[in-house]
This record gives C-alpha cells, structure tokens and sequence, in this order.
C-alpha cells in the first residue's frame, strides 16, 4: 500500500431541506466548491474513478442514484462505485477512496456522498431507518433508533452511574461550536437548562440529545504522493485506518472481555461485562486498528482533534470510552471535567458535529473528513468566515463513523506535514 | 378526416405542496409475501404461548432471540423454551416513533435477560408506569389471544 493524501474538500450546508436543489446539485456544488480549493488546477479529467455514498434508497425514491451523480459532476464514462452502511456509510466512503488509491488503481478518487431526508416527514424518516434494524424481531415491536439508543444508554447508566445532565452538558458543547460553522443546519446557542427541559423522545433522550434529519452533501477528493504534489499545496496525509462490525441486533451482543487499546490493563475492566448493550464493540475493534497503523499509543496525548458520530448526545459519550479517550465508564466525567469542549484538552466535534451540523447520512462522514481536514491545514477561519472553531496547532486528528446500533463503525486518522 | 391520435384526458388531477420549485405528492406502496423461512418454528411457538430460543448444539451458547446457526462455532442450533420469567436489562419509554407506531405512544420497550442465556430479547412491557420500572426487575411474557403470526404476539408484564 502506498501513501495517500486528502488534497481537497467540499460541503453543501446541511439543511432540514433544500427545497431547489436535488441530490445531483447538492453533490455538484460540493464537488466545484472542491476543485475550486485547488485553484483550477485539477480538473475532472484528473480524477480516475469515483466512491459515491447514500443510504437510503427509500428517501431518494430513485434507486441506482450514484449513477445520476456520476453523470451531472461529469465522471462519465470513468468507473464509480455505491457504498452504503447505514451511518457509517460516509466513513467506509472514505475508507474505499482511501483503499482506490493505495492500491495503485487510481491516482486521484473522488469521494462523494449524500442524502435528501427532506422528502418524507419526520415519523416515515424514522421509519425508513428503522428498517435497517431486524424487521423480524426489533423493528416490529416499535424498535426505532432513538428507543434503540435510548435503551443502551439506560443501560450505561445503570453500570456506571451516567447521568442524563451528562448528556446534556454534551448537546450544549455541541450546539454551541456549530453557532460558529456557516455549514450546519441548526445555530442554537443551548443552555443546559434549554437541553434538560426539551421533550422526551426516547427517556432519557430529549429532543436535543438527538440528531436532526437533513438534506446535505460532501465531497472529498485523495491522491496519492505524486498526485498530491501535483495538485494540492497543503495535503493532509491519510496514516491510520480502522474498522469493526457487530450483531444487527443488540440484543445478540455478547458479554465477554474489553478488547484492550496500547493505554489500558486487563485490570482495569476486570468486573467489566462486554461490549453489553452499553458499549459499541465495533468502535473499539476500529480504534485498535487504526492507532496500531498510524503508531497511535494514546489517543489524549496523541492526538490533537476529534470528529466523532454524536447521533445522540449518549453516544458521543460511549464513544469516548471505545476510542480509549477515559477508561469505559468515565465518559461522564471525562465530558463534567470539560476535556472535549474546544478549550479542553482534546477537542471533540468543534464543527458542532452531527447533533447540530444535522446527519444527511451519505454526506455526514465525508463532511467530517471535510472539516478536519481544514482543521488539519488550519484553513478554517477561510472556509468558515470566521476562527472561533479552529483547534490550534492541530496536527494529528481522528474522524469517526458509525452505524446501527454500532453495526459498523469506521476510524480514520489523518496527519498535517 | 382522420383524426389525431391522443391520450385520454385524466380525470383527477396531481396534489401540489408548492408550485415553484414545483412539489407534488409522489405515492409509494408494496405488500411483500414475506417469510420467516427458517426461523417459522418461532412465530408457530407464539402461537402455542411458548417463548422459542435456540442453542448450539456443539458450543452450548444460548440465544435468546433464535437463530439456527451459531453466531461462534457455526454449528445448528435447536430450539427451547425460554424460562417463564425474565428480567429487565434495559427498557425505555417511546414518546415518538417509526410512523406505523405512532399510534402506540407512550410505549414502553423492554430488553429481557433470562436466567442462564447468553443474549437477550426484545419486548413491549406493558402495565408499568415509567417511575416504578426497574433494571433487574422480574417480568414474564404474556401472549396474545389471537395471533398476528408477528414478534407482536409476546410482550411482558411484571410477575
């Protein structure tokens, strides 16, 4: 496997809807706004193939619609590629491009995804995704995600005393960073209080703990060593991947031992049953990958930013103990101490992440590799407008994707020269 | 004089939520012939008010939600019944839900834990308001009386 280098992104801004523009014209103003970055230096014609990611047949009413995208951005007749898994869809997008590159088939790919949620209310767009849970034996019963969530976090809860201000103290952080990113969908300066008083949706998650359904797309384009040159003056280079997967059903989940990262000791977990219903055993199984390659030993001190899935405010917190960022437990305190907020001592989710930029699904782990990479190039302030949000001397950071009930989870990192 | 050949005029017109960008209502609707294949002698279970799961064979591992293959040595599974009282691993009370429950809510859902199996199932709990449910709490599955030949036909109520 060879280098490869992220040379460019693009994002169209997420929106509850897009009332003027379909899937094919959101992907094309993200595609443009990407070549755009690179000054008119690479064209389509540069590009080999493309990996274009959206989960949904159901909200497009339109099967087959990558084929739709590759004829508008003006790909054809190059070779294209769907990948989708449910919210990881975007991260394992990334990951394929990643994979088109490295192994020598093309020189440059464009990673593209997104998702027109707008189409259907909001009830039918539960359900749809609902769908991608057990339609024999969970979805029936009324199983949808934010029960589905709802019941791991209930669980965490009991095992290791979480408490629902937690979460909040998670959706505020959240919220607030997005006040400042002209791409997400809600600007919302919370107060834990406004967190604590919205409405039950699944208890204990309220309104604000969950993530909002959006229109939106993403475009991220990766070179290898020589195209990078070529193309891109700042390049932020690809060096650690991961992945993992686990049961469709949580409730099939095993109760064994932690899988340890480089930072911990089988001690420290050894009345621990795992993953359990609360704790995402493929995001570990994708930490653990991705930090052997990249040389990771521990994620606090080796890494400078994080964008992570925060569908729900709880799994924002779960999923600082799968990334090995507090032993698994900790997550409430790790968030009460305030190390993830942009001040802390590890940023997570400064763009406002998927709790306020709103999940377009296909779009929403490419808009993530978007984002860090300016975090990485320190391009912020110029594609935000402003530079409230840019993590200082940020050098090495990781992106996060995740699916289901942490059916598939993807993590990415990526390093700046 | 011959005339043109034309399409018949329609007689009901199209539903428009807004006319620039121009919105219509596109409608979408299926009926499967869906089967549970395989995993039928579960829903047959129900049916006699009997709660199926299934365990290896070889490995020994016992699934609460049945499968008839083993998740770790691959090996066939058979099928038991589930003790007759359960207890509460998680749960959680529904104020939204997918469009086809909406009628439901406020739902309660239960994840089951049983004495000596390995994973654990997915329910309703039914009869207990949200203040007195609790982890570890005893429930038992009741049945309906007339089958939906659906996971529907079991749900649980305290012991």
């Amino acid at each position: 496997m060879r280098p490869v280098y992220l040379i460019s992104g693009g994002i169209t801004k997420f929106a509850k809807a897009h009332a003027a523009k379909d899937f094919r014209l959101m992907v094309k103003e993200a595609f443009d706004y990407a070549l755009n970055d690179l000054s008119g230096k690479l064209t389509p014609a540069d590009i080999d193939g493309s990996i274009i990611s959206y989960f949904s047949d159901h909200f497009t009413y339109q099967l087959k619609a990558g084929a739709m995208v590759q004829d508008f951005v003006g790909l054809c007749p190059k070779p294209h590629v769907r990948i989708e898994g449910g919210g990881a869809t975007g991260g394992l997008c990334f990951q394929q491009a990643w994979e088109s590159v490295a192994s020598g088939r093309y020189e440059v790919a464009a990673a593209m995804g997104f998702e027109t949620m707008s189409h259907v209310e909001t009830a039918k767009g539960n359900e749809f995704i609902a769908l991608a849970s057990d339609t024999n034996f969970d979805f029936p019963v009324g199983g949808y995600y934010n029960g589905y969530y709802a019941m791991m976090v209930v669980r965490h809860m009991h095992e290791f005393g979480t408490t629902e201000e937690q979460l909040a103290r998670i959706a505020v952080k959240n919220h607030n960073n997005a006040c400042h990113n002209p791409y997400a969908q809600e600007h919302l300066a919370l107060t834990l209080e406004d967190v604590m008083r919205s409405e039950y949706i699944a208890w204990p998650l309220k309104r604000h703990d969950i993530c909002v359904m959006s229109d939106g797309a993403a475009v991220c384009l990766l070179a290898s060593e020589k195209a990078a040159e070529k193309f891109c003056a700042n390049p932020v280079r690809i060096t650690g991947l991961g992945a993992g997967s686990d049961c469709m059903r949580f409730a099939d989940r095993p109760h064994a031992k932690v899988p340890l990262l480089p930072h911990e000791k089988e001690a420290d977990y050894k009345d621990l049953k795992y993953p359990g219903v609360h704790s995402f055993r493929a995001g570990r199984s994708a930490a653990i990958a991705a930090y052997k390659m990249a040389g990771v030993q521990n994620p606090l001190d080796d890494l400078d930013v994080i964008e992570l899935h925060d569908a729900y405010s709880s799994s924002e917190l779960q999923t600082y103990e799968d990334l090995g960022l507090c032993k698994y437990g900790e997550g409430g305190r790790f968030i009460d101490n305030g190390h993830s907020t942009l001040t802390g001592k590890l940023p997570v989710n400064p763009s406002g992440g998927l709790l306020a930029c709103g999940h377009p699904v296909g779009a929403t782990g490419l808009m993530q590799a978007v984002t860090m990479f300016w975090q990485l190039q320190g391009s912020i302030p110029k594609h935000f407008g402003n530079d409230k949000l840019q993590v200082k001397n940020a050098k090495r950071g990781l992106i996060h994707s995740h699916a289901g009930t942490g059916t598939y989870v993807t993590v990415t990192i990526l390093q700046a020269p | 004089m011959p005339t043109e050949p034309r399409l018949p005029e329609i007689e009901r017109g199209t539903e428009v939520f807004a006319v620039d960008p121009l919105t219509v209502r596109a409608h979408f609707e299926v009926d499967y012939v869906h089967s549970y294949k395989q995993d039928t002698p579960f829903f047959h279970g129900l049916a006699k008010r009997q709660l199926l799961g299934s365990h290896c064979a070889k490995c020994h591992y016992k699934f609460a939600t049945p499968r008839v293959r083993c998740m770790y040595c691959g090996g066939e599974t058979e099928w038991f019944e589930l003790p007759a009282e359960g207890r509460v691993h998680s749960w959680t009370v529904c104020y939204f839900a997918a469009q086809e429950f909406l009628k439901d809510v406020p739902f309660t859902l239960v994840l089951v834990e049983f004495e000596g199996v390995d994973t654990l199932f997915l329910s309703r709990l039914v009869g207990v308001e949200r203040a007195d449910v609790r982890i570890g709490m005893k429930i038992k599955p009741k049945f309906r009386r007339k089958a939906t030949w659906s996971v529907r036909d079991v749900y649980f109520v305290r012991t």
